[in-house]
């Protein structure tokens, strides 16, 4: 038989995005180490049900770590403290007998409280509505190897692509900045020959939605530590440089001056 | 004489699709923004349909109870994308892909729609690479293809093992785009309980807002539903938590046919569940196979750990039985036999529901660093869940559920059976028969999306050009919203002690048990009762705390629930009806001496097309002769 644990939960409970919340404390007993931390919570969610008290609302769906879904910060860090890992693949087992686990939702401004754990990370999208796409309109596109794409750009542009949006970036950082989320979406795009007619009237309207929303990067780092996908951080060097160019191509009659 | 029209155009095969586009009628450009358009759903499906309508000029409102239409279930297919493009040079061609989409659906499939979807399955390529879609790519930059199950040549297209995630968010960009000019409106948290008729044709929609718990009507000129496949039936599947029927199943109870029900696919390769709790069931890739060993141990409940039962006690059961296939026998048969032997008693694990796949030979034949080169990241993702190193001790595997061939019963055109209201991806029945080859689903999802529903969808709406929506406040959306929401308070006022999760489950193992991987008469006959009784005492027990005025995800379960009793039961007719074994509906009684599936082509080369009568009563069973003229029926063998 696997291992149990007895566990003792503190859980950020809130009603409503203008409500107060607190800390609500649980005791989660015998639980399997080889659950995930979301079926943890579906016990505590199954024994507040038979108590007739209200269950705990937390974001997920896929469970396999790739629909970005998931959030929570457990014990100050988002997903937690398994590298590289979304909260739904964090498993028991990376935890002790006898711990206390705080559980809180995703904490930035741009992110308000649902309820309970659950944050709204609608301005995600509108940065990417403000340009994170290609325009190619359905039946416009042409055979695809007529354009190829080298290798090495293709590979890179799929680092970046492999962001899920989950959020931890922001929630991680000091100043709630979404600097990591936005340049993997314009990596992907910019890097490849396909993004670049769009390029720089892409990079100065996604980064400007961006700045509406979020605070600004001061380097901290604490977002890729924090991204389950591993982005790299080089990407916001590269959108920092791609911003500076807009700037300037952006500008009407530019070539004249 | 069936009531069914499938509306199949005139022509040879590969005309009958070019035929139909030119004697379609068109909407004028600048007519077609006075039309409204209801898309539900935003996957693959859903987004592509959503934002190439809108590029045509119509008006697009989009529904998704996700946060944000990047998080559909489509997201997790990892595999790849056919298209029937022939870069590898390897004599591939649109009749091929047609030829072998159409066996591999066991016969059971409908020629001239499977003939469309290869014909498109190139302009999807093109369509993704085109939006940045970050596929493999050659050292030359051109695209890299690999083979795939079911097929002699390389035509599946693939971006690493998240290929659904970024066509997924290809489309998701597209839909993106048009949101952000105003050409969709979308709908996010908000989820679908009603489909609206008026004088027959569907007029609209009832959401439910999953944030306030407002319930609010949607009209439109046409309702598209692509809101997936109902696999959650079984509680434990490889689908996302909140996938479900709701959306299709409301859609059945107004008078769409919902078809072939009981054609629904196993995945052989799912890491087995590891106690009473587990959620969900995760799939590896079904290349592991190519490799590893299966066994299990030869004595009843032998608790020894694997590596201490020698070789002498141990039964290799595929290379046993299939020794020229060995452990690459086809999904279906592979997951059969792990039944049958952990049915037997000779499960393993700690819940002795799984068999071992054993890599030891292989490690000591090329070594553990060729292993790792090839499968080092799902050797990763294995240790992750299951707390094991499987380069020391053999994985433990076990089937599941992953995607369903049936569902809403839809014309060439993708109508379903009430008129103004279509269907489209893993939401209807269309395509892929009896059973899916790997790699098709993608391909149908933004076949019908891209490709086949923007031209369909305007020969119906040329007609009604000047006909207004129907306002919401019209009766029928009054007393659709008035049933919804009597529905929420029948939920919220039941007062059990017991939760939606609990009665989920009960369902998932009586449907897992009668309805799973093998069917006899006398299980199914056993789900016709037993699954009533279970339902009754949901409607009886039921307890959802809380209001429903907020955020209550026990109350979104509690309709879900409910509309899954309802499809267990049909799918147990239907699977009862169908005296014959095709594709993923495996009937005990029909199998050939090697037990393999047994068609009966003679009696059975039909869709089961099921109408709704009401709540009291069975539906009416219709049928739709499938028609071979292009491909020849044979039987598979894997001897």
């Amino acid at each position: 038989m696997s291992k149990e644990l007895n566990l003792t939960l503190q859980v950020w409970r809130q009603n409503g995005p203008d409500e107060t919340g607190h800390f609500e404390t649980y005791r989660a007993e015998r639980i399997s180490e080889d659950m995930s931390f979301l079926e943890m919570l579906d016990i505590i969610n199954e024994q507040l049900v038979e108590n007739g008290e209200v269950p705990i609302e937390f974001d997920h769906d896929c469970r396999e770590g790739i629909c970005g879904t998931c959030s929570l910060m457990i014990n100050g860090q988002a997903h937690g403290h398994a590298k590289a890992t979304t909260t739904c693949q964090l498993h028991m087992r990376k935890f002790q007998d006898g711990d206390t686990i705080v559980v809180e939702p995703f904490r930035a401004r741009a992110f308000p409280v649902v309820r309970d754990l659950v944050v709204d990370r609608s301005s995600f999208d509108r940065i990417i509505e403000a340009g994170g796409y290609i325009s190619v309109n359905t039946g416009a596109a042409s055979d695809a190897n007529l354009t190829p794409v080298p290798k090495e750009a293709a590979d890179t542009s799929f680092d970046a692509a492999a962001c899920i949006g989950c959020g931890a970036c922001v929630a991680a950082c000091p100043n709630s900045a979404a600097q990591l989320f936005t340049s993997a979406k314009l990596a992907h795009l910019n890097l490849i020959p396909q993004g670049q007619p769009q390029r720089f009237e892409r990079t100065e309207s996604m980064v400007e939605t961006m700045e509406s929303f979020f605070g600004s990067c001061t380097n901290h780092g604490e977002c890729h530590e924090a991204c389950p996908k591993e982005i790299s951080l080089d990407f916001i060097a590269f959108m920092n440089r791609d911003y500076v160019k807009a700037k300037v191509k952006n500008r009407k009659l530019a070539g004249q001056t | 004489m069936t009531v069914l029209d499938s509306k199949i155009p005139e022509g040879s095969i590969a005309e009958k699709w070019e035929n139909h586009k030119f004697s379609s009628k068109l909407v004028n450009p600048n007519n077609k923004r006075r039309f409204e358009i209801i898309v539900v759903g935003t996957g693959l499906a859903g987004a592509s349909a959503a934002a190439s309508l809108s590029e045509l000029g119509y008006r697009v409102k989009a529904f998704t109870f996700h946060d944000s239409p990047r998080r559909a279930h489509s997201i997790a297919a990892q595999g790849g994308i056919n298209g029937a493009k022939n870069y590898t040079n390897d004599g591939d061609s649109v009749h091929r892909l047609f030829y072998d989409t159409v066996k591999g659906g066991d016969y059971r499939s409908r020629e001239a729609n499977v003939h469309r979807l290869a014909e498109v399955s190139v302009n999807i390529i093109d369509q993704a690479a085109a939006q940045g879609v970050p596929f493999a790519r050659e050292y030359g930059g051109l695209l890299d293809n690999r083979s795939f199950g079911g097929a002699q040549v390389s035509r599946t297209f693939y971006a690493r093992g998240q290929t659904g995630q970024q066509l997924l968010l290809g489309a998701y960009q597209a839909l993106a785009k048009q949101v952000a000019a105003g050409g969709v409106e979308l709908h996010t948290r908000t989820e679908l309980l009603d489909v609206v008729l008026k004088d027959g044709r569907a007029c609209g929609i009832v959401t439910r807002d999953l944030i306030s718990g407002e319930v609010v009507s949607h009209s439109g000129h046409a309702v598209v539903l692509a809101t997936g496949g109902y696999g959650n039936v079984y509680y434990l599947s490889t689908n996302a938590m909140a996938c479900n029927v709701t959306a299709a199943w409301r859609a059945h109870r107004k008078g769409a046919f919902f078809a072939n029900p009981c054609y629904t696919q196993i995945h052989p390769t799912c890491i087995p569940a590891s106690d009473e709790f587990q959620s969900k069931l995760t799939l590896m890739s079904e290349s592991l196979r190519n490799d590893g060993r299966i066994w299990v141990p030869d004595a009843f409940d032998d608790g020894r750990a694997p590596n201490e039962i020698p070789e002498s006690e141990r039964d290799y059961y595929l290379e046993r039985k299939y020794p020229a296939f060995g452990n690459l026998v086809p999904r279906d048969v592979a997951s059969r036999n792990a039944k049958t032997v952990v049915d037997q008693g000779k499960g393993v694990g700690a819940l002795k529901n799984g068999v071992y796949l054993d890599f030891a030979a292989v490690i000591e034949r090329d070594g553990e660093d060729v292993v790792r080169a090839k499968y080092g990241n799902l050797f990763d993702m294995y240790a992750n869940i299951a707390g094991e190193n499987p380069y020391q001790v053999p994985m433990r595997i076990y089937p599941a559920i992953h995607y369903t061939m049936g569902g809403v019963w839809v014309d060439y055109n993708l109508m379903t059976t009430i008129p103004g209201c279509y269907s489209i991806g893993e939401a209807n029945f269309s395509d892929h028969g009896a059973n899916r080859l790997g790699a098709s689903a993608l391909m149908q999802g933004l076949a019908d999306g891209y490709f086949v529903l923007p031209y369909t969808i305007g020969d119906d709406l040329a007609g009604r050009l000047g006909e207004s929506v129907v306002p919401t406040d019209d009766p029928v959306f009054v007393e659709a919203e008035a049933a919804v929401a009597n529905q929420v308070d029948q939920f919220m006022s039941i007062g059990g002690t017991r939760s939606v999760d609990w009665f989920h489950r009960e369902l998932g193992k009586l449907v897992w048990d009668y309805i799973g991987m093998e069917r006899t008469k006398e299980g199914l006959e056993k789900a016709l009762s037993e699954i009533p009784a279970l339902e009754e005492e949901f409607w009886k027990d039921l307890r959802i705390p809380g209001s429903a005025a907020t955020l209550n995800s026990n109350l979104e379960k509690a309709g879900r629930v409910a509309d899954f009793f309802e499809l267990a039961k049909l799918m147990a007719r239907d699977a009862l009806d169908r005296e014959e074994s095709c594709g993923g509906h495996f009937r005990a009684e029909h199998q050939t001496e090697e037990g393999e599936a047994q068609r009966d082509d003679e009696n059975f080369a039909h869709v089961a097309a099921w109408e709704w009568n009401g709540t009291d009563s069975v539906q009416t069973r219709h049928e739709e002769e499938l028609v071979f003229e292009n491909v020849a029926l044979t039987q598979r063998s894997y001897k």
